[in-house]
């Protein structure tokens, strides 16, 4: 029996269905991520392939990608991190509403990858913004990449609290 | 080019510039320039009758770090009419600047500007001689031969001055270990 026909069962049963608070608002933060258009070289190209029609981020509830920090709760770092962006990157990350989430795409954004021994390059995004999710690849698959954001709807399932703590950090 | 066309356009430049030394190098011709004559020679290159290179299509810096004059910058001409190519090369060392030739084609701009950034030629008369791909407060120059292959700074962000700092490079790391920040706490364990 698939969920939705227990969900089905359960309140034309009863009339109502029992959760519990943190489970119904991590189901809702899964369901409608508002990703940040941020693709800084060719693994973009790849997070394009995945939000267009073949693989369909909007099965997901997160086709919609922001052009603002302000309006979005995850940013994905699609590409080569270099010196010159890095302090661009935390302002936007700073900016970005909370809760909010950080997938790593791609070798470069998780170490620095091909550029490791460069000099502009930072040898990982995790040097300046906390990381979520890993996604390897040169670039990685649209399929790897979904799969990078299951793995983090696993992770933001994990979650059992409501607040982040944001207001002591503001 | 063709071997043919190769002579005649070497004859026809020989006869323009008889005070230029040419060479062929690799199916191309090559002419060698002093700085103080490059602006007269390009325009005369680029408005000559027969000679017509109505673009440039490349510029580049090179470091020939054994040579009394280290660095080389190297110009790429088309002619779109002719459908005929030269190569015009100007040595210099540190300090002597090279004329700027954007009064000859504009597209020259940005090309001296990656060439100051890259190895810190200097083009005199250029209007905004700013570094192009690096950060604009970047140390040296990287595609100098003494300049360390992995730079001389990377960044992270510093947690307690809320910014992003500077640190001398540190190669040290095993870059398979996640970057763990020394100055910050430990995420809280969800139960």
């Amino acid at each position: 029996m698939g969920v939705v026909e227990q969900i089905n069962n359960e309140v034309s049963d009863r009339g109502f269905m029992l959760t519990s608070a943190d489970k119904l608002v991590n189901w809702a933060r899964t369901c409608s991520m508002w990703p940040m258009t941020f693709g800084l070289a060719c693994c973009a190209v790849e997070m394009m392939h995945a939000g267009a029609s073949r693989y369909d981020l909007d099965r997901f509830g997160m086709g919609a990608f922001r052009g603002s920090p302000r309006q979005s709760d995850l940013m994905i770092v699609a590409g080569t991190l270099t010196n010159k962006m890095a302090p661009a990157l935390r302002l936007l990350y700073d900016q970005m509403s909370e809760p909010r989430w950080v997938i790593s795409m791609g070798s470069c954004a998780n170490g620095g990858g091909y550029y490791h021994y460069g000099y502009s390059t930072v040898r990982g995004c995790d040097r300046i913004v906390p990381v979520d999710v890993y996604i390897p690849g040169c670039p990685p698959t649209a399929e790897a990449f979904l799969y990078g954001i299951l793995q983090l709807h696993k992770k933001i399932h994990r979650t059992h609290t409501l607040y982040s703590g944001w207001g002591e950090r503001a | 080019m063709i071997a043919e066309k190769l002579d005649n356009l070497e004859k026809l430049v020989g006869e323009k510039f008889p005070s230029l030394t040419i060479e062929k190098e690799l199916e191309a011709l090559v002419l060698r320039v002093s700085p103080d004559q490059l602006i007269e020679t390009m325009t005369q290159l680029r408005d000559g009758p027969g000679l017509d290179f109505t673009m440039m299509i490349d510029l580049a810096g090179v470091h020939y770090p054994d040579r009394k004059e280290p660095f080389e910058v190297v110009y790429q001409l088309l002619s779109v009419k002719k459908n005929h190519r030269i190569r015009i090369k100007v040595s210099v060392d540190e300090e002597t600047p090279v004329p700027s030739i954007i009064s000859v084609w504009g597209c020259a701009d940005w090309f001296e500007r990656e060439a100051y950034d890259m190895f810190g030629i200097r083009f005199s008369g250029h209007p905004d001689l700013r570094r192009l791909l690096s950060e604009y407060d970047f140390e040296g120059h990287p595609l100098r031969k003494d300049f360390p292959l992995s730079g001389k700074i990377e960044m992270r962000y510093d947690e307690k001055l809320g910014r992003v700092v500077r640190e001398p490079i540190d190669m040290s790391r095993n870059p398979r270990e996640p970057f763990k920040r020394k100055d910050r706490e430990p995420y809280p364990q969800t139960p």
